[in-house]
C-alpha cells in the first residue's frame, strides 16, 4: 500500500479549488462540496469525466466550465467507459513518448442513477478489465437532474416523483442496492465509502484510490436539499448523521479485506452513541409521510434493515 | 431582450467545448441571506472553507483571515450551521 498522506486543514485550504466557484448547483448542494473535496485530494495532473447528471450539467453550462482540469462528458451510461478510454490513450501516448507527464490520474464521477442503474455495465466492465482509475459515486439517492426519480440507490420509504407516497405505496417499496459490496465482489484493489462531513477521511480515501494500481471505487453520500426536501444549511449535518445512525457506515476494503473507518469504528465500539434512524429521517421532507400513523411501521423496518446490514458489515470487518 | 446573434456550430469550439471559467459567472445574487463573519469568535479552523459547496470562503494565509466572496455565495447557510464557534451568522440581504 502507498505511503500515508498526512495533511492539515490549512494545507488543504491553501490548495486551489480545481472545481471552481460559479457553478450552477443549487444552494446547499453537497455533491458540489464532494466534487471540491475530491479535487483537493489530487496528487498531480488529473483528467476527469462525468456521467450525465446534476454535477455534469451545473458545472458546464456552455460556454462556462467549473473544471480547472481537463474534463470530458459524453453520455449518461458510460463514465467508466470514458475513463477506460482516457487511461488507454494515456498508456499509448506514453509508449510513443508523446506524454510529457510521468503519470496522469483519471477520475470518473457518476451519480446514483449513472452508477447503480444505467452505468453499472460500463463500470463493471472497466473494473474487470483492470483500468487504472478512480470512480467516485456521488450518491444523492435519486435522478435529481431530471426531477427526482427513484433509482437503485434510493432508500426504502423515500418519496420521489416515481415512488410517490400515497395510499398505494409508502414511498419507494424496495431497498437500496448495496453497490459498494457489489464492487468489492469484483475483487478490485480498493473500495471505500465516505461522507463529506468526515472530510479528512474522504480526502485520504480519494488519495488512496488514486495511488492504488488498478481500479478504485469510492461511494460518497451526498445530500441534495432539492430532492431530499431538506434545509440547504443541513446538507453536511445530514451526511454526518447518516454515518452516526449507521445508515451509511464508513469503511474501506483493500484487496477485499473490509475495515471500518474511524467514524464508524466509534459507533461499533460505543454503540450507545449510535443515533436512531428516526433522527435522520425527520430531517428530510422525502420521509415526512413515514411519521403518519399509517406508515409508522415502516420506520421500524428501516431500522431493522440498517441494523441487519450493520451487523453484516461488523462481521466482515472482524468486529465483535 | 438580448438581440446579440448566437454563434452557429461552425463558429463555436469543436464538440461544444466549454472554455470560459465559471468564475466569470456570478451566482451571488441567488442569496436571500448572507453570512457575516466575526473575526473575534473565529478560530480559523477553516471548516467553513472545506464545507462550502461554492468555494465562496477562502483562508488568506498572509493575514490569517477568512474571506467571504459574496459574488459566489448562494446563502445556503452551511457555513453558519457547521461553524464550531458560532462565528458566522446569516443576515437578510440588504439589512446591516
Ligand atoms: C440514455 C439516457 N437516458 C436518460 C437521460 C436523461 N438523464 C439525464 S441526467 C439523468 C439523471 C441523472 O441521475 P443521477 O445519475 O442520479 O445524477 P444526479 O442528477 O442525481 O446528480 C437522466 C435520467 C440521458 N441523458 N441519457
Ligand atoms: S438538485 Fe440536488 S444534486 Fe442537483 S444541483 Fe440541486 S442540490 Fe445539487
Ligand atoms: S468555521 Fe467558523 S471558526 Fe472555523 S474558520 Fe470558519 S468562521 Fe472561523
Ligand atoms: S452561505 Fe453557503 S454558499 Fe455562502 S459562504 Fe456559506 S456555505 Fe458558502
Ligand atoms: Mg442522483
Amino acid at each position: 500500500m502507498a505511503s500515508e498522506w498526512k495533511f492539515t486543514a490549512k494545507e488543504i485550504a491553501e490548495r486551489p479549488d480545481l472545481f471552481m466557484s460559479g457553478h450552477r448547483a443549487c444552494a446547499g448542494c453537497a455533491p458540489a462540496t464532494v466534487h471540491r473535496l475530491v479535487l483537493k485530494a489530487t496528487r498531480g495532473p488529473t483528467i476527469a469525466t462525468n456521467a450525465t447528471g446534476c454535477m455534469e450539467v451545473t458545472s458546464t453550462i456552455y460556454p462556462f466550465t467549473a473544471w480547472k482540469i481537463p474534463w470530458i462528458h459524453t453520455a449518461f451510461e458510460n463514465a467508466a467507459a470514458n475513463a477506460s478510454g482516457i487511461e488507454a490513450a494515456l498508456k499509448i501516448l506514453r509508449k510513443k513518448g508523446r506524454l510529457e507527464y510521468e503519470h496522469v490520474d483519471v477520475i470518473a464521477f457518476g451519480g446514483d442513477g449513472g452508477t447503480f442503474d444505467i452505468g453499472i455495465q460500463a463500470l463493471s466492465g472497466a473494473v474487470e478489465r483492470g483500468h487504472d482509475f478512480l470512480y467516485v459515486l456521488y450518491d444523492n439517492e435519486a435522478y435529481m437532474n431530471t426531477g427526482i426519480q427513484r433509482s437503485g440507490g434510493t432508500p426504502l420509504g423515500a418519496w420521489t416523483t416515481t415512488s410517490p407516497a400515497g395510499r398505494k405505496i409508502p414511498g419507494k417499496p424496495q431497498l437500496k442496492k448495496p453497490i459498494a459490496d457489489i464492487m468489492v465482489a469484483h475483487e478490485m484493489p480498493y473500495v471505500a465509502t465516505a461522507s463529506p462531513a468526515f472530510w479528512i477521511d474522504l480526502i485520504k480515501k480519494v488519495r488512496r484510490g488514486l495511488e492504488v494500481e488498478g481500479p478504485a471505487f469510492l461511494h460518497v453520500i451526498a445530500p441534495c436539499p432539492r430532492g431530499w426536501r431538506s434545509d440547504p444549511s443541513k446538507s453536511i449535518e445530514i451526511s454526518r448523521i447518516a454515518v452516526e445512525t449507521c445508515i451509511f457506515p464508513l469503511w474501506e476494503a483493500i484487496d477485499g479485506e473490509y475495515n471500518l473507518s474511524a467514524p464508524s469504528k466509534l459507533m461499533a465500539l460505543r454503540p450507545e452513541r449510535k443515533k436512531t434512524v428516526k433522527e435522520y429521517l425527520k430531517m428530510q421532507g422525502r420521509f415526512r409521510h413515514l411519521f403518519k400513523p399509517e406508515f409508522e411501521h415502516l420506520t421500524g423496518k428501516i431500522q431493522e434493515t440498517v441494523d441487519r446490514r450493520w451487523q453484516k458489515l461488523l462481521k466482515r470487518c472482524n468486529m465483535p | 431582450m438580448n438581440t446579440e446573434k448566437k454563434k452557429g456550430w461552425k463558429e463555436i469550439p469543436m464538440a461544444g467545448v466549454c472554455w470560459v471559467p465559471s468564475t466569470s459567472y456570478l451566482t451571488g445574487d441567488w442569496k436571500i441571506y448572507r453570512p457575516v463573519w466575526d473575526s473575534e469568535k473565529c478560530t480559523r479552523c477553516v471548516l467553513c472553507h472545506l464545507y462550502c459547496p461554492d468555494g465562496a470562503i477562502t483562508w488568506k494565509a498572509k493575514t490569517n483571515e477568512m474571506i467571504f466572496n459574496y459574488d459566489y455565495c448562494k446563502g445556503c447557510g452551511i457555513c453558519e450551521a457547521e461553524c464550531p464557534t458560532n462565528a458566522i451568522s446569516m443576515k437578510l440581504e440588504g439589512e446591516p
